[in-house]
């Protein structure tokens, strides 16, 4: 039923997806564009600098990866249109290439022979033409789940597994079987859940998956660089601060945000865009905050909730990041930071149901436009994964 | 409206809790909720135990498991008291 709760004002792209913001990007191919990306930014109003560290000399896996997180971050329904800066026009135009394949209008610069100026120039002139096209879309009714929703949680604390990360679970076991695509990720964090993770597969081939990608993260990451028993990192500083003890108690409170009855119907690669139709998805990530909503929002997602106890004020520049937090201290302290406050679920005058519907309230109000609190702050974090050193 | 909780407990074989309020001081009733059936019991506890850290509701042994969520969330490494903090004193993972 059409109905305020069931829809959303949304931007319907050239390729049918909807988006809940309006961007026009100015992406970098690599670091050293990033000066020409925000010297276009700066002067031609309504556009969006993506500047990051990396794009040069990267090789094999690492590469595809680059690019895989280029093109999909300009290809996000959030993005109206792109302009692509690299030093070169080879690979500049590989990702122009690939925004190009979802209709939007999208154009790619290089710097090499003509100087940082004339670039900027040049670049500025199709941005402003850019933000006229951008500007004159206008918002229409769609189905809220048209939407892509990813969620990771942040800073967690014992709260994090009491409130906030079940008033998720909660929101994705009702919106996900109406159509919904939904995500997590955050592959180190679910050790000591992982054979809880794995037995929420859809079948046991995805559980294999799960689990390949869980065990070559021990083995190539953890294994093969740890210095001690992590227990300087992970949990972190914060999340010990908060009562959470080990890896083991912050994975199963993490592993609260999937619901209790939705399967998960792929493991992706970090940044693939999910390809099996509407329903949960895991991605291999770091889970590091900026990594994990960086790849997300490069995979298609267009809004993100993140449950912290602590108090992370992690933002994306092209994905709104809803915080929500069932620790009242936090929502008391860090009142700026926190869009959706769940604390009432440890007071028990707040049902677990109850705070579901209170997100998918605030997820419908801000696809329709209004700002979290995150975006209002100024939090941009645009965060590369980056797999090994480049050549 | 029910009695505000001091203490969450996710699952019945769970031998930690949550405390869910500010300022606990020692020598308070604790009133729990199991929350996985909203049970209640009381417990004692002996330390101020800030919110967010967990409260032993039974005596632990050096390598006993922590139970929570109903699940094994590390081995104890320093004997502890029911009513006692449970945190990184006495309670390490088992993992990496």
């Amino acid at each position: 039923m059409a109905n305020s709760k069931s829809m959303v004002w949304g931007y319907r792209r050239e390729n049918g997806r909807v988006g809940v913001r309006n961007h026009v990007a100015i992406l970098p191919l690599d670091d050293i564009s990033n000066a020409a990306c925000e010297a276009v930014a700066a002067h031609i109003h309504g556009t969006l600098a993506l500047p990051h560290a990396y794009g040069r000399l990267q090789f094999g896996e690492d590469l595809e990866l680059h690019f895989r997180t280029m093109i999909g971050t300009g290809a996000n329904p959030n993005v109206a249109a792109c302009i692509v800066i690299g030093i070169e026009p080879s690979w500049t135009q590989k990702v122009v290439d690939g925004i190009a394949a979802t209709g939007k209008p999208v154009a790619g610069f290089w710097i090499e022979g003509n100087g940082d100026i004339a670039t900027v120039a040049t670049a500025s002139r199709k941005a402003k033409e850019f933000v006229h096209v951008a500007s004159g879309r206008v918002r229409e009714q769609c189905a809220l789940t048209d939407l892509w929703v990813a969620a990771k949680c942040g800073e967690s604390d014992t709260t994090t597994g009491l409130a906030s990360c079940p008033a998720v679970g909660n929101m994705y076991d009702k919106l996900i079987p109406r159509g919904l695509y939904g995500c997590f990720g955050e592959t180190s964090e679910l050790t000591g859940a992982e054979h809880l993770a794995a037995a929420r597969a859809a079948s046991p081939k995805i559980a294999q998956k799960f689990m390949d990608t869980w065990s070559a993260y021990q083995k190539d990451v953890i294994e093969a660089h740890k210095t001690s028993d992590l227990s300087d990192s992970q949990p972190t500083k914060g999340n010990i601060a908060g009562g959470l003890t080990t890896i083991e108690e912050k994975a199963l409170g993490n592993l609260e945000k999937i619901g209790k009855k939705i399967k998960f119907i792929d493991a992706l690669t970090p940044a693939e865009a999910p390809a099996k139709g509407p329903g949960l998805y895991f991605m291999d990530t770091s889970s590091a905050a900026a990594e994990c909503c960086t790849l997300q929002a490069a995979a298609g997602y267009v809004l993100h909730v993140f449950p912290t106890g602590q108090g992370n004020v992690i933002g994306n520049p092209i994905m709104p990041v809803l915080k929500v937090s069932g620790n009242p201290r936090t929502v008391r302290l860090m009142s700026e930071h926190i869009d959706v406050d769940v604390s009432g679920i440890i007071r028990r005058d707040m049902t677990i149901d109850r705070a579901g519907d209170v997100l998918i309230d605030a997820i419908i109000c801000t696809a329709n436009g209004r700002l979290t609190a995150a975006e209002i702050l100024g939090h941009r974090e645009f965060v590369m994964t980056k797999l090994y050193r480049s050549a | 409206m029910n009695d505000r909780p001091h203490l969450l407990v996710h699952n019945r074989n769970d031998n930690v809790g949550v405390v869910v309020v500010e300022d606990l001081v020692a020598g308070t009733s604790l009133l729990c909720v199991v929350t996985e059936d909203d049970s209640e019991f009381r417990t004692p506890v002996n330390q101020d135990v800030p919110i967010g850290h967990k409260v032993a509701l039974r005596d632990l042994a050096i390598g006993d498991a922590v139970i929570k969520y109903g699940q094994d969330i590390g081995r104890v490494v320093a004997p502890v008291k029911k009513g006692e903090h449970v945190h990184t004193h006495n309670l390490k993972t088992r993992r990496w």
